[in-house]
């Protein structure tokens, strides 16, 4: 009997060893970088020593089950923790060199420059040309009208919807598709000129279609953005990332090129969890 | 690295028995190439023609077998997307069973020729003992088809040494050949014909190096295609 505890709890052992990350997190001239995060939510331990390096103008895609912890490492890189109470975050995060959490980073310019695209398209009540135009607005980026305009061009353009919403631009946002009114909320994160694109299950409530265009827009964001997504979908991380991370557990077990994690990933639980087994 | 205990556990237990499926029928085929390669190699070494035109007669059963295990290849790329060791290990399987077909195809040469052999009166043991390269391709095929089964790198790796063996073999073979020709034109037909069976037999080695080759891709995700010396300096 204490053999077979003693083997079974070293087998445990041996597939949760999360002594260190495996793989490339750290790489030279990051956008943000997280250097030994640890978040909790009141006594509960969400993400443990956590270090990784996020790239300019790269799509990095976070995967793992649910409750990894990768919505709550998302979250963490533009202080959207903030709103709940209980929530603490230690550690070094940093974006650009500048620390997220410096007692005068203002929270609310910091979500301008790093945006959030969430997993329910959420328009606002208001017209397609106000829901793109409400961030410029408050944080004063146009001048005139003439400038608000093209702001709103611009990032309907960028986003791949303008062409199918040009001739009603009054109308409310929720009158739009799923698919539109998710791309409608990709332009009001871009029209503030953020520097990255934090991005949480954009697609999963999304048709094929849909979701294909979101990817391709994705792809071109890249060149001007940097970009970080939390999906489900293994097949979408594989399609639209340079860099995959791998939590599991509140523990980052492993990073690297997409393309080497999805035919050989180093680490047995990366394995199990991207060719769907047991473990 | 796949580990074998590891192979079967996945959440869809119907995914499970398709891979399982289709490793059983490599594994099956290989059985049948490895029994065409010796039935091909007894027929010429004991100029046994019933035996020859069984093997030229039994080479449609490996190519059928190709074409349904690259079908079943073709359905799990489609339905179920694999990845990492999955991936590996269907990617080995259509290149696996496309060496397989070609070594069958090499049997049956073996086979052809016989006959061919026996219409010109003559037999190979007049020109050369094939006996040691046919022993060392059959031992390098079996375990080559071992390793495979075993999913065993080291035993790959060893394999494939063996196919500088074959080769010189083979040349010590032609030098013989290339003997008796010069020293009578009157063989050339026929000891023509005896050396696209050592040629043949010399293929099968290059075969089987190439299943050893993705056994290590399959297992450790590494391709050491290509990586001889003489790759290097080209």
């Amino acid at each position: 009997m204490q053999q077979g505890l003693t083997s079974e709890a070293g087998s445990v052992a041996g597939l949760n060893n999360f002594e260190a990350t495996i793989g490339e997190n750290l790489i030279d001239d990051a956008k943000i970088s997280v250097r030994h995060a640890d978040v909790f939510y009141g006594e509960k331990q969400a993400i443990f020593d956590t270090s990784l390096d996020i790239g300019r103008n790269q799509v990095i895609a976070l995967i793992g089950p649910s409750g990894c912890g990768k919505s709550t490492f998302l979250r963490t890189l533009n202080r959207m923790n903030d709103t709940i109470a209980d929530c603490r975050v230690s550690g070094s995060l940093t974006l650009d060199g500048e620390d997220i959490y410096d007692k005068k980073m203002d929270p609310v310019l910091l979500r301008a420059r790093v945006g959030m695209v969430f997993q329910k398209p959420n328009p606002f009540p208001k017209s397609i040309y106000d829901n793109v135009a409400y961030g410029p607005r408050i944080h004063g980026l146009a001048r005139s009208n003439a400038e608000l305009d093209e702001i709103v061009i611009t990032s309907l353009e960028k986003a791949g919807l303008f062409e199918e919403v040009k001739d009603r631009l009054t109308a409310p946002g929720t009158s739009l598709s799923g698919g539109q009114q998710q791309r409608l909320c990709i332009a009001r994160t871009i029209a503030v000129s953020p520097e990255v694109i934090l991005m949480d299950e954009p697609a999963s409530a999304l048709d094929p279609i849909a979701t294909a265009i979101i990817e391709e827009l994705i792809d071109e964001l890249r060149e001007n953005f940097t970009i970080a997504i939390v999906t489900h979908s293994m097949q979408q991380a594989a399609r639209v990332s340079q860099r995959t991370a791998y939590f599991h557990l509140g523990h980052l077990v492993e990073v690297g090129e997409t393309s080497r994690i999805f035919t050989n990933p180093r680490h047995q639980m990366t394995e199990n969890y991207i060719t769907g087994k047991f473990g | 690295m796949v580990q074998d205990s590891n192979l079967g556990s996945h959440i869809s237990r119907r995914f499970d028995h398709e891979l399982e499926s289709i490793r059983n029928q490599v594994l099956t085929m290989g059985g049948l190439v490895e029994t065409q390669v010796n039935r091909g190699l007894k027929g010429l070494l004991e100029s046994d023609s019933e035996i020859a035109r069984k093997v030229v007669q039994d080479d449609y059963k490996i190519n059928r077998m190709e074409v349904e295990i690259d079908d079943k290849c073709v359905k799990i790329l489609a339905r179920r997307q694999p990845a990492a060791s999955d991936l590996r290990l269907v990617v080995a399987i259509i290149k696996t069973i496309t060496d397989l077909e070609r070594i069958g195809d090499q049997a049956e040469k073996l086979g052809r020729n016989q006959l061919e052999l026996v219409d010109d009166g003559t037999s190979l043991s007049n020109y050369v003992n094939l006996e040691h390269l046919g022993e060392l391709v059959s031992r390098m095929l079996n375990r080559a088809l071992d390793a495979f089964a075993r999913m065993d790198v080291e035993e790959a790796l060893k394999t494939i040494a063996l196919d500088e063996k074959i080769n010189a073999e083979f040349e010590a073979i032609m030098r013989q050949l290339i003997t008796h020709m010069m020293e009578d034109p009157r063989t050339i037909r026929s000891a023509l014909r005896v050396s696209w069976c050592a040629r043949a037999l010399e293929r099968i080695g290059d075969h089987s190096k190439n299943i050893c080759e993705y056994i290590v891709f399959l297992v450790q995700g590494k391709d050491v295609r290509h990586t001889g010396k003489r790759d290097q300096d080209s």
